[in-house]
């Protein structure tokens, strides 16, 4: 079957019934909803674990890792419910998606030359690690700061 | 209708057709997305990368924790909640106004459509105060020995590691009268500005209560530019979206799209909105969450 207004486009896909597109832009309504309210909740968390004594930077890092996941969820149901590209068909979706899989590289790389840089400035330049170090790690001073310390 | 089966037999390539089964026009509003999705994920990374670099970089439930009408409350996170809603629900009515674009229902896509443009500009009025209340914002931060009160700006950053009571004690003889003044103001705010300036400076530190005050070291300059310069981004982003839904509003009154029998128009429209939507994601990913 024809689209109505242009001839390259040879399949109408839009075929389901109103019902069922309503009944699915709640759900995915609902799902976006509440994917935010918990990731608003670990960000209160996060903010609880830093104002404790002693906060671990693991499990900071570890919940950042499920924000971040949680993320990418939300961003696959905008895309794929809201913005219609899971009903394309398989070559429009490729098209898109795998030009986006540049950004892995892009963030592994940028991130650990960004950490790399740090790490030579407090081995090289004392200047800049004694006024910028919080002062809760001014106790490790003596030894070089050679480990990352992750996001903060 | 017989979509499956079809799509089995279908040679794509063959040529006479589109091979993305979809009219130029929306192909081409994908490809700029992604192209404007590389721009977004250029900041965002080069944001990364100098966050990373520092040893020192603000909590963000520190920086954002006002709400319009609350004064001096502490709500990490409420305000910026309230704005990512509102991002969402206006997607959802553009949704909907797109369906009804389908369904050829004219009176659904301007009910919609103007749902969804208010929600655009309540988001705007949103960052708008919050702006606002970052960069006219007075924090007691410790420059060069002294106490100095500065607002969020992309010269200045406010929220360093916090100072002890000794170092602030030390810095608060070298402050100027006017600061010791200010500060004063916000520990007591029985006295009058008159009295306040009356006083001797040594008269002032004793009426500053530095445990309220927190005052801060200064942070990472390079925070407000990218914040500014990212959000503010976005925010461009959501002004021209609004923008184009007006004019997609005008062009639904009067009949253009009735006329040419297909409401296509409000599909690539309604792609541009939602692309707005998936990039604050991330900006409150990258900015408010982590």
């Amino acid at each position: 079957m024809q689209h109505p207004a242009f001839e390259e486009v040879t399949i109408h896909h839009h075929t389901i019934d109103d019902a069922a597109f309503k009944k699915k832009v709640r759900k995915t309504t609902i799902l976006l909803s509440v994917i935010t309210v918990i990731e608003l909740a670990i960000g209160l968390l996060i903010y609880n674990i830093h104002k404790g004594e002693n906060p671990s930077e693991l499990l900071v890092l570890m919940f950042k890792g499920m924000v971040c996941i949680l993320t990418l969820a939300k961003a696959y149901y905008i895309v794929s419910v809201f913005m219609h590209l899971g009903d394309e068909i398989r070559n429009m979706i490729m098209t898109i998606v795998v030009p986006l899989l540049l950004f892995i590289w892009f963030i592994a790389a940028f991130i650990w030359d960004g950490n790399s840089y740090k790490n030579l400035r407090n081995t090289y330049d004392k200047h800049f690690q004694e006024t910028t170090m919080p002062a809760k790690h001014h106790k490790e001073e003596a030894k070089p700061v050679e480990k990352p310390t992750g996001k903060e | 209708m017989a979509t499956t089966a079809t799509v089995h037999q279908t040679k794509w390539w063959s040529g006479g057709k589109s091979p993305f089964n979809l009219e130029y026009g929306k192909v081409m509003m994908w490809y700029f997305l992604m192209s404007d999705a590389f721009t977004f994920g250029a900041f965002l990374i080069s944001y990364g990368s100098i966050r990373f670099s520092q040893n020192f970089w603000p909590d963000p439930n520190v920086v954002f924790n006002a709400f319009p009408g609350a004064g001096h409350a502490n709500l990490p996170l409420a305000f910026v909640s309230v704005m990512t809603f509102i991002l969402i629900i206006s997607s959802v009515t553009m949704v909907l106004a797109v369906h009804a674009g389908h369904k050829g229902d004219k009176q659904g896509v301007i009910k919609w459509l103007f749902w969804t443009i208010i929600g655009g500009l309540a988001f705007l009025g949103c960052q708008a105060w919050e702006w606002h209340h970052l960069i006219t914002g007075e924090h007691a931060v410790l420059i060069d020995g002294q106490i100095d009160i500065i607002g969020q700006t992309t010269r200045a950053n406010p929220w360093g590691d916090l100072v002890s009571n000794e170092a602030a004690m030390a810095a608060l003889q070298k402050t100027p009268h006017e600061t010791l003044v200010n500060l004063a103001h916000q520990s007591n705010h029985a006295v009058s500005h008159e009295q306040l300036v009356a006083m001797t400076d040594q008269q002032l530190i004793k009426e500053i209560k530095l445990d309220e005050l927190h005052i801060r070291s200064k942070g990472p300059v390079a925070f407000g530019g990218y914040f500014y310069g990212i959000t503010g981004f976005h925010g461009f982003h959501v002004f021209s979206g609004v923008i184009i839904n007006i004019i997609m509003l005008m062009m639904t009154q009067k009949n253009v799209f009735q006329n040419r029998g297909h409401y296509l128009m409000i599909e690539k429209a309604g792609l541009y909105w939602h692309f707005v939507d998936l990039v604050w994601v991330f900006v409150f990913l990258c900015f408010y969450l982590i």
